[in-house]
């Protein structure tokens, strides 16, 4: 049975970057990845984006080239998925029925896309955006259709809608909530986007609820609403989230909350096994303490560092500021911290010239800054997080006013 | 193809071949140097392809924008040579040019 000092599943940023820092860091022991996709690890933010459009190739969004892995001994073991893992021997068997050894194992999995399940979930072309093969087959797709509806209003929603709309297709986004971005902003930063994307000549269906997909020979033809209503679809895209894959580390014991538990090392409650990521359940700082997952390329890098630190000999707490980003049409968000459970919020600027932060409070304390068109004040906000800002909400609002100097002032 | 030279953080030289259209960023992080995060990808969203660029007289960058601007007056490293290596599309007008990996904020 192969050993591996270090073995990572999971072939995303946090997996890749975990061995890149172990070597970056020394760490002459053997490194392995595991991934379930056949291609080495590559960037998923772009899926959604650059590579939807067809801007960027596969090749330009590798995290590395693909020499780089084996020039760096860290051996890809690509096409297969760990389905057990047995922390008392320190093995995990492969879906090819293969096993293999660790010295520490560090769980980088992710998550896979949520999926329908009302009628009509299982016809060709309902599609999904979490992998490669999924742009790839989305792209196929995409060739003979001209009406889509997407279902779900989050970023990867809205993303894909602002690329359709630029090649021409007719959009219509469901959301099932009373607001786009329900889960991730506040109100002003939905209501904003709701109203660029009808803009662009999306039909935005907010509170809408899909009862199920109808289809003709096994293909799509339409979403049939809660209230009856049927939207004429050739295909459906569907960004409503994803499951964090843990199932092997449940069945091995560890515990599980929303994700696999880890502490401020990113350690799971099982010897020698990380998990980090979006599948890691962590107590954030940034969110007061609550323990929490964050579906972030931050959050992927930063806990990846926090591990081959500790590994090779350097304990330090993961404790970094959350950051996130989204590009739609011409609209580049810029997001600091974390707004979930903000009580107030000021407005920077001014919506209507599209270049605007909103800044969000708990208890008089900047908690984050979602910066649209605003990459000034998301790079000197950062200083702001966690500052009461009691008595200046005039100068917060005031984008004459440098947020660096407001800091300093505070 | 031209060629860039690259010095990393301890002080390597090293000379990559560049094709036009490609910026600096990926021609880095392709040649296996993985100094760079470049964790945005290159979409002037980060600044972690932070560069500092020794410009030659003949050689001609792209112009900065106020994006870039912004996001590198958040390094602590930043002086007047700090470019994101994103955003220096390669062409023929910068052939020889000379880029030193800033250190990590």
């Amino acid at each position: 049975m192969p050993y591996y000092h270090v073995l990572i599943v999971g072939a995303g940023h946090a997996g890749a970057q975990v061995a890149v820092a172990l070597r970056q860091r020394g760490f002459e022991g053997t490194i392995a990845i595991v991934g379930d996709e056949p291609e080495p690890p590559y960037e998923r933010p772009p899926l959604s984006k650059d590579y939807l459009s067809g801007d960027k190739s596969f090749e330009r969004i590798l995290i590395r080239p693909v020499e780089f892995w084996s020039q760096k001994k860290i051996d890809l073991v690509l096409g297969v998925k760990v389905v057990r893992v047995n922390p008392k021997e320190s093995t995990v068997v492969l879906d090819n029925g293969k096993a293999l050894g660790f010295g520490r194992l560090i769980w980088a999995t992710g998550g896979t896309a949520r999926k329908l399940s009302c009628a009509g979930h299982d016809l060709a072309n309902v599609h999904y955006i979490r992998t490669r093969a999924d742009v790839d087959h989305l792209s196929r797709a995409l060739a003979g259709a001209s009406k889509v509806v997407v279902i779900g209003g989050g970023y990867i929603g809205l993303e894909a809608a602002a690329v359709l709309r630029k090649h021409g297709k007719n959009v219509v986004l469901v959301e099932a909530m009373d607001r786009v971005l329900a889960r991730v902003a506040g109100e002003d930063l939905s209501r904003f986007y709701e109203k660029e994307h009808r803009e662009h000549g999306v039909d935005v269906r907010l509170g809408t609820l899909v009862d199920g997909i109808e289809g003709r020979d096994g293909h799509v033809t339409g979403v049939r609403l809660a209230d009856g209503e049927v939207l004429p679809a050739d295909l459906a895209v569907v960004g409503i989230g994803i499951i964090p894959a843990v199932q092997p580390l449940v069945d091995a014991g560890a515990k599980v909350g929303n994700g696999v538990e880890v502490d401020e090392f990113c350690r799971t409650t099982l010897p020698d096994i990380f998990a980090i990521g979006d599948c890691a359940a962590h107590s954030n700082r940034y969110a007061r303490g609550a323990s929490i997952r964050l579906e972030c390329v931050q959050n992927a890098n930063d806990q990846a560092a926090t591990v081959a630190k500790f590994i090779t000999g350097t304990q330090e707490h993961y404790d970094a500021v959350p950051w996130f980003w989204s590009n739609q049409y011409d609209l580049k968000l810029q997001t600091v911290g974390l707004s979930t459970g903000f009580d107030d919020t000021v407005i920077r600027g001014d919506v209507a010239e599209r270049e605007f932060s909103v800044i969000y409070l708990h208890e008089g304390k900047v908690i984050a800054l979602d910066c649209v068109n605003a990459t000034r004040d998301y790079v000197q906000g950062k200083s702001l997080i966690g500052k009461n800002i009691a008595g200046h909400a005039a100068a917060l609002a005031d984008r004459t006013v440098p947020l660096k100097d407001l800091a300093k002032a505070i | 193809m031209g060629e860039i030279v690259v010095v990393t953080r301890e002080g390597t030289e090293h000379k990559l071949e560049a094709e036009a259209g490609r910026s600096v960023m990926e021609i880095i992080r392709d040649a296996g140097i993985d100094e760079l995060l470049a964790l945005c990808g290159g979409c002037c969203s980060c600044a972690t392809c932070h560069v500092f660029v020794e410009e030659e007289p003949g050689q001609t960058l792209p112009e900065m924008t106020t994006d870039e601007d912004e996001l590198l007056d958040g390094s602590d490293h930043r002086n007047e040579q700090s470019r994101l290596s994103c955003q220096l599309i390669y062409s023929d007008a910068m052939d020889g040019l000379c880029v030193k990996i800033a250190p990590e904020d």
